[in-house]
């Protein structure tokens, strides 16, 4: 199969992960396209015979990350904030029982793990790979992105979140 | 308490994603009957998984947009040409084969003037729009255990279900699974080529009155549907990643082996 025919069977995939992860449709075609001229120029960096889902998903990443650096400040904290700083929106009362929503307000970083695993099914080590990130890192980000988004839906403010050894 | 496992947080997480391995799984899941908390917040993040693509799944369902397809062809045009020119040959040759042999092909509706697909491939299209792009798991039970994997569907469906050999054909069965149909079970198969192309077989049970069909063909928004119905069962064959004429080859292959 060609390169290109490879790709076009890949857009329905690549439509879904930008769709969960901007939000609205044409902002996600805009990223997915952006991601296909992308792949494209840098097709040489792909290596033959490993999962081209998952080299795209690296791709579009990097694109993501671009398009978000350009639009506002990055925010380097969002992954060292203890859960103590997130449990303090729980009086928040936020009871966004929006599936879509609640994702939405998790951080970028961590709702890109989130998709990847539980829409994308790709595995953790697929993950760290394409968001380039350790390992240790995307499970303590799923933890928090799932954490998260059960307190916005649910409203789970009481549960302790224990450490759980 | 003294625990009698230690279950960490990323075996928390493993285990809402179906991940670990059995031997582990049930020890995770010992331990979690003894801490209703923490059951409850695995359950919870097992559910989240599903809501997520009961909420996006229907994206793959869409018709992709002529600017990204147009891009994702950039740069091998010419290639693509001269690739579309042999599968029109090919698929007029298949064409005049398979209606030669079925003489009951029904010519396809063009695309403008489609009329509204029957339930069964609505049905069939969807169940292979939701599985067909799974990585992990696209099947509930793998073709290593075919034996198993027929016998339980034949049990569930209320008759002898068939996985028809496809190897010939260069797709490989990856396994099987068993849907909730509207008016009961349904069986899918999954195959695979070495590209990784997938086609799936909806099999349902038919009611008594039925009248057997010809081949049809419908295309559900990006996927390609064949579908027929026998004595017993309907069927469909769908694909995603499959252009019809490569789809009615396979369809033909399944047809002659199903309906001896």
């Amino acid at each position: 199969m060609s390169d290109a025919q490879s790709l076009v069977e890949l857009i329905p995939r690549l439509r879904r992960y930008a769709r969960a992860l901007v939000g609205e449709r044409a902002a996600a075609d805009d990223l997915v396209q952006d991601t296909l001229e992308r792949a494209w120029s840098k097709l040489h960096l792909y290596r033959r015979g490993t999962d081209l889902r998952a080299w795209l998903f690296t791709v579009m990443h990097n694109v993501h990350v671009n398009r978000l650096r350009a639009a506002r400040p990055a925010d380097p904290l969002e992954d060292e904030m203890p859960e103590l700083a997130q449990r303090a929106t729980q009086g928040d009362a936020l009871m966004v029982r929006d599936l879509e929503r609640a994702v939405a307000a998790l951080p970028d970083a961590q709702r890109q793990v989130l998709l990847l695993v539980a829409l994308e099914d790709l595995s953790y080590e697929e993950t760290a790979q394409a968001l380039e990130i350790p390992i240790g890192t995307v499970m303590s980000r799923l933890a928090r992105a799932r954490e998260k988004v059960r307190q916005l839906m649910y409203g789970k403010g009481g549960t302790k979140l224990q450490v759980v050894k | 308490m003294s625990d009698r496992y230690d279950v960490s947080e990323a075996e928390i997480q493993a285990w809402a994603d179906g991940r670990l391995e059995a031997a582990r799984r049930a020890e995770v899941e010992a331990w979690l009957a003894a801490h209703a908390d923490e059951a409850e917040r695995a359950s919870a993040y097992r559910n989240l998984n599903e809501e997520l693509r009961a909420r996006y799944d229907a994206v793959l369902q869409e018709p992709v947009p002529a600017r990204l397809e147009r891009t994702a062809r950039r740069g091998a045009r010419w290639r693509s040409l001269g690739l579309a020119a042999g599968w029109a040959l090919l698929g007029i040759a298949v064409g005049v084969v398979a209606g030669w042999q079925l003489r009951a092909v029904q010519a396809p509706a063009p695309r403008a003037a489609q009329p509204e697909a029957p339930p069964i491939v609505r049905r069939a299209a969807l169940a292979h729009a939701t599985y067909a792009p799974e990585v992990r798991h696209p099947v509930e039970v793998g073709a290593d255990q075919e034996q198993h994997l027929v016998a339980w569907l034949s049990k569930r469906m209320g008759g002898e279900v068939r996985a028809p050999k496809l190897d010939g054909e260069g797709m490989a069965l990856v396994g099987g699974r068993l849907l909730p149909g509207e008016t009961g079970p349904v069986a899918q198969f999954m195959y695979q080529c070495a590209r990784g192309r997938r086609v799936t077989l909806y099999v349902r049970t038919e009611a008594p009155d039925h009248r057997e069909t010809a081949f049809r063909y419908a295309r559900e928004n990006n996927v390609r549907v064949f579908y027929w119905i026998d004595r017993t069962f309907g069927y469909a064959l769908s694909s995603a990643d499959l252009e019809r004429d490569e789809l009615l080859k396979l369809a033909n292959v399944a047809y002659r082996q199903l309906n001896p």
